[in-house]
């Protein structure tokens, strides 16, 4: 060990063998993810106070200044850093492979930071009020296009760069088959990649329309290529999350895949099909036609809600096979009784998977469809839908795994563990008072991105249609929502951060009960072969997982229940659309 | 029995085997319920529903959009609310409105039952077209260089406000405008 101790170590705890140069790009960009997190929590407090309208917070400049900037920092820049924080981890260590060129990770590294933080730093401060999806002809500063192209191309070498450790493991007979972890990552490069390269083809006419070298932008065609990187970027934080998942069920409950073909279909058909629903953000724009609005914002058929669903099943299956190995056979349910849910990772995984499921994914696919989108464009509906998925869904989950990762890779012993113990539980009531409060004020018709809904300074045409009890509550929920689930991030952030700065250091962090075994490709045949639980044939009429199955029923039960009240709500319009 | 693998680990062997029952199932539940909602959007609501999705559009110059719309109130205004004008469309007609930073033009006065074919195009930034009645609302985007076509029948008389609700500028929260529908 002494000899490679400057290039590498074996890591105590899960045998790995890690890459020190990879670790100190993971470093890097997951300290940097978690100062975007908290700096897109502070103005997350701040918004919601100001759009609860009883406390109307802030003067309307600084408004919707903050908002665009929550919007860039949180959507796009905590999320990516993190993300590639994940894929250095996922080609690297979790393979135990060396990293190759080292130079382009801190490289991309640089552009993302550079890019970001000037982009940051003038839509903070007022010289760049264009809102998260800047569109044409609103205008900013050229210099504000040119930092999200720096930070779009960075990201776009991280990903490639991600790409040429995996060959490069494979050439080197590092790997053979991957880990669906590293898996599912690949299908978010693959995602990523398209989606970056949208962005910059949407933003550089921008960039060249605002210092005068084209004459003008089409409106449409800029809104077409934005939304391939607007939601093309939230497909990379759908498919990261599944990874995530996946691996807080291994490393919190010694879950293995219930069929490896199943879940990696899954991830391919988000691959094939999940970009078309970058679409869904024009269904009721002027310029596209019907044929092209029904195929693609039905995902091509619901392909990638197929491969959701498939998740859905798989990941709750996964743990109840290996809480029913471990002898909690008893009945429909005992295994999920009898499951870790002291353990932070195991909280985290629950909370993000309810709530991503239910109240994201459920909310996305009735609003995405043609007909029902006409009653919930742009109302606060949709940033209620894409909360439940990127907060209470992606960002749980990331936090969620920063618990291991983050005493593994910085070997420091975690702080405050009883906070992250209660944090997942904290941060998902948050989310979900808060996300039932947007979602029901846009389901009012109360608008998105806006001020001031009494228009108490409007000129002309004054009205106080919003000013009705019900959704006096329902912004008050957004409002205590927000405050519970920013107080769930800042525990979050106290305990990372806390960590990384005073935790003891040490070759084997504690980390709970995890099962480190999770990282050894060690073959072990389901049904229990440890010899300490004998191998019982599945009982319940022969299903493997019966509990799972009954969740998983029950889940699209609900699913269809939201789906028709979401007709019969579009049926109640008292006007003829046509 | 299956060799399964943690989803952390490199899978050794082969690792490819057939679905289980529980996994057949679901997958066949997962299809079929895909299937079901893309039979509903292409199918069933365009057979049944009263709320249809059939935007036109087309292609013009702001100023030309700007220049219709004036015409179209000089035909027919009736009035002024807060220095907006007021406009009475016969029933079936043509209605032009006009977005701006930040006010929707004119107010537009209709009969109830009855259809007209709204153009609605931006002068400057894009914007948001949202007529509400809650607990709903209709809403379109709006954007400079296009118009965007749809026709509406309104079934209950009522004064409803058309808010802005695509950000377009520091004034957006100020922009408001008016459809009247009467008996």
């Amino acid at each position: 060990m002494q000899a490679v101790a400057a290039l590498q170590r074996r890591c105590q705890v899960t045998g790995l063998l890690v890459d020190r140069s990879a670790e100190r790009l993971i470093m890097a960009n997951a300290v940097t993810a978690v100062v975007y997190l908290a700096i897109g929590g502070l103005l997350a407090l701040l918004i919601a106070l100001t759009r609860w309208q009883a406390i109307h917070l802030l003067p309307y400049e600084s408004f919707y200044a903050f908002v665009s900037t929550h919007g860039m920092v949180m959507l796009i820049f905590w999320i990516i850093f993190f993300e590639v924080a994940g894929l250095i981890f996922g080609s690297t260590v979790l393979l135990s492979a060396r990293m190759v060129v080292p130079t382009l990770g801190w490289i991309a590294y640089g552009m993302m930071l550079i890019g970001s933080v000037v982009a940051t730093y003038l839509m903070v401060t007022g010289q760049a009020i264009v809102m998260f999806t800047s569109y044409p002809p609103l205008k900013a500063p050229p210099l504000y296009y040119a930092a999200v192209l720096v930070f779009a191309v960075g990201a776009i070498l991280a990903v490639v760069h991600f790409i040429i450790n995996l060959v490069g493991a494979r050439l080197r007979g590092d790997v053979g088959s991957l880990p669906l972890f590293t898996f599912a990552l690949l299908g978010a490069a693959i995602i990523a990649l398209w989606s970056l390269l949208a962005g910059a083809a949407a933003l550089l006419p921008v960039f060249l329309w605002t210092v005068g070298l084209v004459p003008s932008v089409d409106p449409g065609v800029y809104r077409l290529l934005y939304w391939g990187l607007g939601h093309g970027a939230q497909q990379i934080n759908l498919a990261a999350m599944v990874a995530v998942w996946y691996g807080l069920a291994s490393l919190t409950t010694g879950a293995k895949v219930v069929n490896e073909g199943f879940s990696r279909i899954a991830i391919v058909l988000y691959v094939l099909f999940i970009n078309m629903g970058a679409m869904h953000h024009l269904q009721v724009d002027p310029g596209i036609g019907t044929w092209v609005r029904n195929v693609n914002v039905s995902y091509f058929m619901y392909g990638a809600v197929i491969g959701s669903l498939i998740h859905a099943f798989s990941i709750p299956a996964s743990v109840e096979l290996a809480m029913r190995e471990k002898g909690f056979r008893q009945g429909l349910f005992t295994w999920l009784r009898r499951a870790p849910w002291g353990e932070p990772g195991f909280a985290a995984l629950v909370t993000s998977l309810f709530l991503f499921g239910v109240m994201g994914g459920v909310s996305g696919v009735i609003i995405g469809g043609p007909f029902v989108n006409m009653i919930s464009h742009n109302t606060l509906l949709v940033p209620a839908h894409f909360h439940m998925t990127v907060v209470a869904g992606t960002t749980a989950a990331f936090m969620g795994i920063s618990y291991y990762l983050v005493p593994l890779i910085f070997q420091r012993q975690l702080v405050l563990r009883s906070w992250a113990r209660l944090q997942p539980y904290v941060y998902a009531l948050g989310m979900t008072i808060f996300g039932l409060g947007m979602g029901l004020a846009g389901h009012w018709g109360v608008p998105r991105r806006h001020w001031d809904i009494t228009f108490s300074t409007a000129r002309a045409l004054r009205t106080d249609i919003f000013e009705q009890p019900e959704i006096a509550v329902f912004l008050a929920g957004l409002g205590i929502g927000a405050i519970i689930a920013v107080i769930g991030g800042a525990m979050f952030v106290a305990v990372i951060v806390g960590t990384v700065l005073l935790g003891r250091r040490t070759a084997t962090p504690a980390l709970g009960k995890i099962a480190p075994e999770a990282f050894l490709p060690v073959p072990i045949a389901a049904g229990g072969s440890d010899g300490e639980v004998s191998a019982a044939e599945p009982s319940h009429e022969g299903f493997e997982v019966p509990g799972a199955l009954v969740l998983a029923l029950a889940f699209l039960a609900l699913f269809a229940l939201l789906y028709a009240i979401s007709w019969y709500e579009l049926s109640s319009v008292p006007w003829g659309i046509h | 029995m299956a060799v399964r693998f943690s989803s952390l680990a490199k899978p050794q062997g082969t690792w490819w085997h057939p679905l289980g029952r529980d996994e057949r199932l679901w997958g066949a539940l997962a299809v079929i319920w895909g299937l079901a909602m893309f039979a509903m959007i292409v199918f069933i609501w365009p057979a049944i529903g009263r709320e249809q999705n059939q935007i036109q559009s087309y292609r013009i110059a702001p100023a030309t959009f700007g220049a219709l719309t004036d015409q179209f109130i000089e035909t027919y205004q009736v009035g002024e609310i807060d220095g907006v004008p007021v406009v009475a469309p016969p029933p079936g007609s043509d209605v032009y409105l006009e977005a701006r930073a930040f006010a929707w033009r004119p107010v537009i006065q209709l009969k109830r039952g009855e259809t007209y074919r709204f153009l609605i195009s931006s002068r400057d930034v894009q914007h948001g077209f949202s007529l509400v009645m809650a607990p709903h609302s209709i809403n379109f985007q709006v954007l400079p260089d296009y118009v965007t076509v749809i026709q509406l029948t309104p079934e209950e008389a009522g004064e409803y406000p058309i808010v802005c609700n695509e950000y377009c500028g520091l004034g957006h929260h100020l922009m408001l405008g008016r459809i009247i529908v009467t008996e």
